[in-house]
C-alpha cells in the first residue's frame, strides 16, 4: 500500500496560500536560491563506486562547481571536463569528449564515467548519446568504463533536476531491459534518497538494516564525500554504489523514493517500476515525526519487521525533548528556503514543533510546492491561524525572499548558508541545514533525517534561540 | 619515452610507453603534459605553457568569464550583471574577500537567469529589461554586463543592448566579452581590461598630484590595498585608483591622471597598463606586495622613479622610503624570528593562479627558514617558469597548469609540511595530511605588505606546528614503533 496515498487522501483542504500567490515579477535574478542543473548531476555521479563526474563543456563550469562543492564538503571533488574551446564550439565537441573520456579512464582508472552536458554543449547540439556509441565502437578493443550520460542544460531547471536526472540515467543505462532480463530476485530494497547529506545516507542505511534489509542506496556519496584521512591519495575515493548493485536493482524487493516534489515525475523509481514491476513507495523526506513515521510504516510493510527498539527509543526521546523544549520555540515565525523537497520536510518538521513557517521559498519552478506542503503538514497546518499559514513561493531568489520576509518579521531563518546576509541584517538566528554550508564547519555531517535527525535539528534550533536570548539579555541568565 | 622525458619523471610515476593504450598501471602524469613540468637541475630548462587545458584532466583552471569576473569583481559601486544561465552568477556570489570602504554592490549576484525560451528566441529583451529593473533599484555608477558561453552562441548583440541602456539610464553600461569557452583566464583578463579602458579617460584630472599612482592588479583582499596605500601615502604619493581593489567607477574614470601605474599580478591588469601607456603616456612598474624583499624593492622602485622624473617634487622620497622600510622591519623581524625558530627546515609547496605570487612566496618562505620544493601556477609563461627555476634549489618541481593527480603525487614524493594554494587545492593537501595556507582570492587574512608577511608567518606556523599531524596516516606510519615491522 502506498502510504503517500493514505496521507494525501487525509488532506482535502486547498493550500492556504494558493490564492495569495501572485507570482514573482522581477526579470533579473538577484542572489539566486538555486544552482545550475549540471551541479546536481556531478554530485549524484559522485555516489557511484569508481565513478568520475565529467562535464561536457568549457573548463570553467567544472572548476566553479568543484570549488562550490569543495567549500561545503571539504573533500576532494574532482570533476573532469572536455575543456571545449572556440573551435570545438564551432565544429562540435566530440573529439574533445572522446579524448577526455580516454584520459579519465587512463589516468583516473574510472570504472564509470558520468557525463553531464552544459549549456554550451546543449546549445551547439552535441548528441552525447551518439558520441558515446561511437566511442564504444572506436575503442572496443580496450577495457572501457561504463559510460552514463544525462542531459543537463543549465538554462532548464535547477541542480535538483540535474541530480534526479542523473540518478534516473544511472538506473536506465546501467540497469537496462525489462522483466525478461531482470537480475535474480534478491531481498534488498532500492533507496533513492535524493540530495541529502552523507550523515543522512549513513543513518538511512542504518535504519534499513534495523528492519533487517540491506538498502541499495543510489547515489551513495556517504564515503566518497566524507572520507577518512588517507595515507595514499585515491584518484577516486572509495565507496559509492557499485555497478553490480545498480544492476541488482531490477531484482530488488521494492524501491523507496524520498521526496514529494518528484512524486509526479518520471524518476529512477518509476523506471524500475515500469520495466521490472519493482513496487515503488514514494514518500516525503523523513523529517520530523510524521514523515519519519511514514518511512518506518513503509519499511514495516515491505519487510514485515516491527520498528527496532533502538529506533523506537530515539522516537521516544525525541518526543520527550519536544515536551522539555517546546516553550522555547512555540509561536516563533520562521522563513524556510532552499530545495523544494528540503523545504517541504523542514516545513513539516517546524509546523509540528509549534514554529510557524510563515514563508517557504524555493528557486525551483512548477513544483506544486503548496500542495505538497499541505499534504506533508496535514492537520498541523490546517489548525494554524490563517494569518500564520505559510506563504509559498516558487521561482524565488533572495531578493524576493528578503522583501517578502520584511513584512513578516520572522524570528528565525531555516536554510543553507546563503541566508546569512539577511539573518545578520535582522539579527535573527539562522538554522543552517542542507547544501551549501559555506560559512560553518561540518556541513557534510549534518543530520536531518529520521527521529535522530529531527532530534539534532531540534537541539540546534532550541540552542540558537537560547543563545540569542542570553546574548541579547542584559542579565545574561545562567539558567535558561 | 625519450631519455629527457625519463629524466624529468621519477620512476614511480613514469609515463606509459604508448599513450593510446590503457596501461595496467596508471601513470600520474599525462603524456601530453610532460613538457609542462620541469625539475630544477635536470637538464636544460624547457617548458610549454599557455596551452589549452587537456580534456579529461581535472585542470585547476577556470574560463574566460572567470578571468573577467575576478578582475572586475572588486569595483564596488558598479552593477555586475551576468548575462547567462544561473550558474555563472551563483558560483561567483560574494566569493572573494575584496573589501570596500563604501558601497558593497559588488557583493550581490545578478543574473539574467536565461531559460530555454530565451535561448531559442534570444536574450536581448530580457537583458534590457533586467538592466531597466536593476539600475534604478541600485543606482550604480556603471554597469558591467558579462557575456557567458551561451550568449556567444545565441548571438545576442550585447554591445547594442548596453549602448541603448546606457542612453536610457545615463550611466556607462559596459559589455564584457567573456564567453567562457573562448580561451582561458587570460583572455578574460584582457576582456576586463578592455571594459575598464572605456571608463579611463572620461573623468576630471585637474586636481591630481604629479606624484600619483594607480595600484593595479591588487584586489584589496582583507584590506591589502589599504596597507599599500598607507605606505605610498607615507612616502608622499597620492593614490588615484585601486584597479580594482576598493575600486570605484569615478576613480577609474580619472585614472589617466596618475603619473605612474604600479602593476601587480602578472596577467590581470597589465593589458590595461599597456593601453594606458600607449594612449596616455603613463609608464608602469611591475611590483609585488608579497614578502619582505619584494615589498621593499617595489616601494624603492616607486620612490626612485619619482625622484628621477620629478626631482624637485619628490626630493627625499627614497630616504623617506628607507625610513619607512626600516620602521616596518624593526617591528616585523623580531616577531618573524620567533616563527622561524619553529619552522626552520620545513618544506613547502606552492601552487597559485599567477606566477608573480609564486616568486614572492618562494622568497617569503626563505625568511621562515623554509624551502619551496614544488612550485607552479595556472597561467605562468615560459619566461616566468625559467626565472622561477633559477631561484629554486635543485630538485624543485616546477609545474604549469597542474591537476589533482600530479599535485598529490608531488606532495607525497617531496613529503612537504605545508601547501600554499586555493580552495581547490586545499582538500588535496588535507586528505594527505599536509598543512595548508589559503593564498587565493578568497582569503580573509591580509598577506600583503610587511604586516602581511607577519600574518603569513602566523598562518604557516598555525598549520605546520599543529599537533594533529602526528595522527594522520602519513605521520602515524612514520612514527609507528618498530615492533610492528
Amino acid at each position: 500500500m502506498d502510504l503517500n496515498a493514505v496521507i494525501d487522501s487525509a488532506v482535502s483542504a486547498p493550500a492556504a496560500s494558493a490564492s495569495d500567490y501572485k507570482g514573482l515579477s522581477n526579470v533579473a535574478t538577484t542572489n539566486a536560491c538555486k544552482l545550475c542543473t549540471p551541479l546536481g548531476a556531478t554530485l549524484a555521479f559522485k555516489g557511484v563506486e569508481g565513478a568520475v563526474s565529467f562535464l561536457h563543456g568549457s573548463q570553467g563550469c567544472a572548476t566553479y562547481m568543484r570549488r562550490y562543492i569543495i567549500s561545503h564538503f571539504r573533500e576532494p571533488m574532482d570533476i573532469a571536463s572536455s575543456s571545449l574551446g572556440e573551435k570545438n564550439a564551432i565544429y562540435g565537441g566530440g573529439p574533445n569528449l572522446k579524448k577526455g573520456l580516454l584520459n579519465a579512464m587512463q589516468k583516473y582508472g574510472a570504472g564509470v564515467i558520468g557525463v553531464a552536458t552544459t549549456c554550451l554543449t546543449e546549445t551547439i547540439g552535441d548528441d552525447v548519446a551518439r558520441l558515446l556509441t561511437e566511442f564504444r565502437e572506436e575503442f572496443k578493443d580496450l577495457p572501457l568504463a561504463e559510460l552514463v550520460h544525462v542531459s543537463t542544460p543549465s538554462y532548464s531547471g535547477t541542480h535538483m533536476d540535474g541530480f534526479h536526472g542523473a540518478v534516473k540515467a544511472l538506473v536506465d543505462q546501467l540497469c537496462p531491459g525489462s522483466r525478461e532480463n531482470a537480475a535474480p530476485a534478491n531481498s534488498r530494497v532500492n533507496l533513492f534518497s535524493g540530495m541529502v547529506s552523507p550523515a543522512d545516507i549513513r543513518h538511512l542505511k542504518e535504519i534499513f538494516r534495523g528492519f533487517g534489509v540491506e538498502a541499495i542506496v543510489l547515489p551513495d556519496y556517504s564515503e566518497t564525500l566524507d572520507a577518512p584521512a588517507l595515507l595514499e591519495y585515491e584518484n577516486i575515493p572509495s565507496g559509492g554504489t557499485s555497478v553490480a548493485d545498480i544492476r541488482a536493482m531490477s531484482g530488488a524487493r521494492a524501491s523507496v523514493e524520498l521526496g514529494r516534489a518528484i512524486s509526479t515525475q518520471d524518476t529512477a523509481g518509476t523506471s524500475l517500476n515500469e520495466r521490472f514491476g519493482t513496487p515503488l513507495f514514494r514518500l516525503g523526506l523523513p523529517m520530523g515525526i510524521r514523515e519519519t513515521d511514514a518511512l518506518f510504516a513503509t519499511l514495516k510493510s515491505i519487510t514485515g519487521v516491527d520498528t527496532p527498539r533502538d529506533l523506537l527509543l530515539e522516537r521516544g526521546r525525541y518526543i520527550d525533548s519536544l515536551v522539555d523544549g517546546h516553550k522555547y520555540v512555540s509561536g516563533l515565525k520562521a522563513v524556510v528556503y532552499g530545495e523544494e523537497d528540503l523545504c517541504i520536510g523542514l516545513t513539516s518538521f517546524l509546523a509540528e514543533i509549534g514554529v510557524h513557517p510563515v514563508l517557504v521559498a524555493t528557486g525551483a519552478r512548477n513544483r506544486n510546492l503548496s500542495a505538497h506542503i499541505e499534504a506533508a503538514c496535514g492537520s498541523v497546518l490546517r489548525e494554524m491561524p490563517p494569518h500564520l499559514r505559510p506563504i509559498i513561493r516558487e521561482g524565488a531568489d533572495f531578493f524576493d525572499i528578503v522583501e517578502e520576509a520584511k513584512t513578516l518579521a520572522p524570528d528565525l531563518l531555516v536554510g543553507h548558508s546563503k541566508g546569512q546576509r539577511a539573518a545578520r541584517e535582522w539579527n535573527i538566528p539562522l538554522l543552517r541545514v542542507g547544501f551549501p554550508i559555506h560559512d560553518r564547519f561540518g556541513g557534510q555531517r549534518l543530520l536531518h533525517l529520521g527521529y535522530r535527525g529531527a532530534q539534532a535539528l531540534f537541539d540546534r534550533l532550541v540552542n540558537l534561540v537560547l543563545e540569542k536570548k542570553q546574548n541579547d539579555s542584559d542579565i545574561g541568565y545562567g539558567y535558561l | 619515452m625519450t631519455e629527457t622525458a625519463k629524466a624529468l619523471t621519477p620512476e614511480h610515476i613514469a609515463c606509459p610507453e604508448d599513450s593510446a593504450a590503457i596501461p595496467a598501471e596508471r601513470a600520474t602524469i599525462f603524456e601530453e603534459r610532460k613538457d609542462q613540468i620541469h625539475r630544477v637541475g635536470d637538464g636544460d630548462f624547457a617548458m610549454a605553457c599557455n596551452r589549452d587545458s587537456l580534456a579529461g584532466a581535472v585542470s585547476q583552471r577556470a574560463c574566460v568569464f572567470c578571468g573577467s569576473r575576478v578582475v572586475l569583481y572588486p569595483i564596488a559601486d558598479a552593477l555586475h550583471l551576468v548575462h547567462g544561465p544561473i550558474g555563472c552568477a551563483a558560483y561567483t556570489w560574494d566569493i572573494r574577500g575584496a573589501l570596500s570602504s563604501g558601497p558593497e554592490l559588488h557583493r550581490l549576484s545578478f543574473s539574467t537567469d536565461l531559460q530555454e525560451l530565451d535561448v531559442v528566441f534570444g536574450g536581448e529583451k530580457k537583458l534590457a529589461k533586467a538592466l531597466d529593473e536593476l539600475i534604478p533599484r541600485y543606482e550604480p555608477k556603471a554597469a558591467f554586463v558579462y557575456s557567458t558561453c551561451i550568449v556567444g552562441l545565441i548571438g545576442d548583440d550585447l554591445a547594442a543592448v548596453c549602448k541603448a541602456a546606457s542612453a536610457r539610464h545615463g550611466i556607462p553600461v559596459i559589455p564584457v566579452q567573456s564567453e567562457g569557452f573562448k580561451g582561458n583566464k587570460r583572455e578574460g583578463y584582457l576582456a576586463a581590461c578592455k571594459a575598464m579602458r572605456t571608463l579611463v579617460g572620461t573623468g576630471e584630472t585637474a586636481d591630481i598630484s604629479k606624484l600619483s599612482v594607480n595600484i593595479m592588479g591588487d584586489f584589496n583582499l582583507a584590506g591589502e590595498t589599504w596597507i599599500i596605500k598607507d605606505y605610498l601615502n607615507r612616502m608622499g604619493i597620492e593614490v588615484v585608483a585601486g584597479i580594482t581593489g576598493d575600486g570605484r567607477v569615478d576613480d577609474l574614470k580619472r585614472a589617466h591622471g596618475a603619473a605612474l601605474n604600479l602593476v601587480q599580478c602578472s596577467g590581470s591588469t597589465q593589458d590595461l597598463a599597456k593601453m594606458m601607456r600607449e594612449d596616455f603616456g603613463i609608464p608602469f612598474l611591475r611590483v609585488s606586495w608579497i614578502g619582505i624583499e619584494d615589498v621593499a624593492e617595489s616601494l624603492y622602485a616607486v620612490a626612485e622613479h619619482f625622484e628621477l622624473t620629478q626631482p624637485e617634487l619628490a626630493a627625499g622620497m627614497v630616504e623617506r622610503t628607507a625610513l619607512l622600510v626600516r620602521d616596518e622591519l624593526a617591528t616585523l623581524m623580531p616577531q618573524l624570528k620567533e616563527f622561524r625558530r619553529d619552522l626552520e627546515g620545513k618544506k613547502a609547496a606552492v601552487y597559485v593562479g599567477g606566477s608573480f605570487k609564486a616568486f614572492s612566496l618562494v622568497k617569503a618562505f626563505r625568511h621562515l627558514g623554509m624551502e619551496v620544493v614544488i612550485v607552479g601556477s595556472q597561467t605562468g609563461t615560459e619566461d616566468d617558469y625559467r626565472e622561477l627555476a633559477a631561484i629554486c634549489a635543485p630538485g624543485t618541481i616546477v609545474v604549469d597548469d597542474a591537476n589533482p593527480l600530479e599535485l598529490s603525487a608531488f606532495l607525497k614524493e617531496k613529503d612537504v609540511d605545508i601547501f600554499v594554494g586555493g580552495v581547490k587545492e586545499r582538500p588535496i593537501a588535507f586528505k594527505l595530511g599536509v598543512g595548508f595556507c589559503d593564498h587565493n582570492h578568497e582569503r580573509k587574512i591580509a598577506l600583503e605588505g610587511f604586516v602581511g608577511m607577519l600574518n603569513f608567518a602566523k598562518e604557516v606556523h598555525a598549520s605546520v606546528m599543529s599537533p594533529i599531524w602526528q595522527f594522520v596516516p602519513r605521520r602515524e606510519s612514520q612514527n609507528r614503533p618498530i615492533e610492528e615491522a
